[in-house]
């Protein structure tokens, strides 16, 4: 079984969420339409339904994250799940065998849903091959491989403020190197036929087979953002400064950071986006960050909504396809 | 079996003096309408002007809330829940094409209260059909049904409305 097909059953419906890279049409806005319906949940007077009650989630983080493994939590909650967070180490030298461990005694404890973050690239879907045939893994970033939710509630934020995809220029700006967002982005963006994707950023941080992908590379800032849509700034990986990929922080801001000046010229009503947590005055000026263009908090909001479609629609799928045909 | 359009219209004119009556004799003023998807919207609009209701409408779409969850999975209908008002405190005429088993029924009061705390909720529905699986009834009716368990009543519309008893299989 490849790595692309274990994510879907023999009926194509979604099994596990591992990544965006091969996943049709039909599949991205399936949930993109039932988050829509999720949307309203949080301004009721109970903020949850009742989808996943007697279900057990676990967050299972190899690497720290506060942001995402909330709103992973926050999902499950609202989708009336219980919901246990472990923070794992991976000093460990024995990596694989430890892990399969912590996979057995989960199984033990009757968990139905692990949502998996890893430093690792493939970690998911090792996981994903592992666990019991009942049980759902959603992948919640592994290296520098793919972070399919943030893709998909970008995709939700875009087209609540762009209905129309096909017509839309997207620039991802930055890191694209060390970046998953972006590659779970630019499958995402591809299959619903976005008029253009964009990288910009400097050699040393986009790949060189990144074209390959379907994407127009820009090294100078000014031109990739011209007459552009959407802008999706990536986070500067703080601890990439000390591989000497780039001279330094200022030199950076100055070459790549979005200002107001930079978006003048992307079309006058572009979004602004970051997946967060945000470098302010470093890939983005707080002017920007915090102005009318920008809707990264939108996006934070929509990340709940988009991950507990995910978590429904996967945990739907535990039931026996004849059984569905009602 | 079919109904055409200008029954159903009739059967609706129905349900409109059997909610007046009953908004009467139990001195609910003031009402809130709330269909349920699809066919309920379709009828609760209609009864909503007729019974010159100022509020709008509201929508619940149950799929999040049905009971089959864990046997058939997500319901593919996933037009979202709309109720454009508080249910505090307010009387509620919750409006079905269809009530059979019940469970319809069961999981949208359970979404209701997942608003608010409504004074009251009375139902109503434009076809009563024999099968309930659980004690729920109707206060409004246009019509009762005896059918089998295999057949079912479909509602069409919204314009025009047809209703259609098919036998399954």
């Amino acid at each position: 079984m490849t790595a692309r097909d274990i994510q879907l059953d023999q009926n194509g419906r979604l099994r596990h969420f591992l990544t965006t890279e091969g996943l049709s049409q039909q599949h991205l806005y399936e949930i993109l339409d039932y988050a829509e319906s999720f949307v309203g949940v949080a301004d009721r007077a109970v903020k949850k339904v009742p989808l996943l009650r007697g279900k057990t989630v676990v967050n299972l983080f190899f690497e720290p994250s506060t942001r995402t493994r909330t709103t992973f939590e926050l999902a499950a909650k609202r989708l009336s799940a219980d919901v246990l967070n472990l923070d794992v180490s991976t000093s460990s030298a024995t990596k694989g065998e430890s892990l399969q461990d912590t996979l057995r005694t989960l199984e033990a404890m009757h968990c139905d849903m692990f949502v998996v973050r890893h430093a690792n690239s493939g970690a998911a879907h090792f996981i994903a091959r592992q666990v019991a045939p009942h049980v759902r893994v959603i992948n919640g970033g592994d290296g520098r491989h793919a972070h399919p939710t943030q893709a998909l509630l970008d995709l939700f934020t875009i087209r609540r403020h762009k209905p129309d995809i096909a017509s839309l220029r997207v620039a991802i700006v930055g890191d694209v190197a060390h970046s998953r967002v972006a590659r779970s982005e630019i499958h995402a963006l591809n299959t619903l036929g976005a008029r253009e994707v964009r990288v910009v950023g400097p050699r040393t941080l986009i790949p060189s087979e990144i074209e390959a992908m379907g994407v127009r590379v820009f090294h100078d800032v000014s031109q990739g953002l011209a007459d552009v849509d959407v802008i999706i700034m990536l986070r500067l990986q703080r601890e990439r400064m000390r591989s000497a990929l780039l001279p330094s922080e200022h030199e950076y801001f100055h070459c790549y950071g979005l200002t107001q000046k930079r978006l003048r010229v992307a079309r006058p009503d572009a979004i602004v986006m970051h997946p967060g947590p945000i470098n302010r005055g470093v890939e983005i000026d707080s002017e920007v960050a915090d102005g009318e263009r920008s809707v990264i908090l939108q996006q934070v909001s929509h990340g709940i909504a988009v991950r507990m479609a995910i978590m429904a629609l996967i945990m739907g799928s535990v039931v026996p396809a004849s059984a569905a045909e009602d | 079996m079919k109904l055409e359009h200008t029954e159903i219209e009739r059967l609706i004119e129905d349900m409109q003096d059997q909610a007046e009556r009953l908004l009467r004799s139990t001195a609910r003023g003031d009402p809130l309408v709330i269909g349920i998807h699809t066919g309920g919207v379709w009828i609760a609009d209609r009864l909503r002007r007729a019974l010159h209701i100022d509020s709008p409408l509201g929508e619940l779409n149950i799929a999040f809330y049905r009971d089959d969850f864990s046997r058939i999975g997500l319901h593919p209908q996933v037009v979202p829940s709309r109720l454009p008002f508080a249910v505090d405190d307010r009387h509620l005429i919750l409006v079905d094409d269809v009530l059979y088993t019940g469970r319809t029924i069961r999981a949208a009061m359970n979404e209701i209260f997942d608003y608010g705390r409504p004074a009251s909720i009375c139902l109503a529905v434009l076809i009563d059909r024999s099968g309930r699986e659980l004690p729920i009834q109707a206060d409004i009716v246009g019509r009762r049904l005896e059918l089998e368990p295999d057949e079912h009543a479909k509602l069409t519309g919204p314009e025009p409305l047809a209703l259609v008893i098919k036998q399954s299989g």
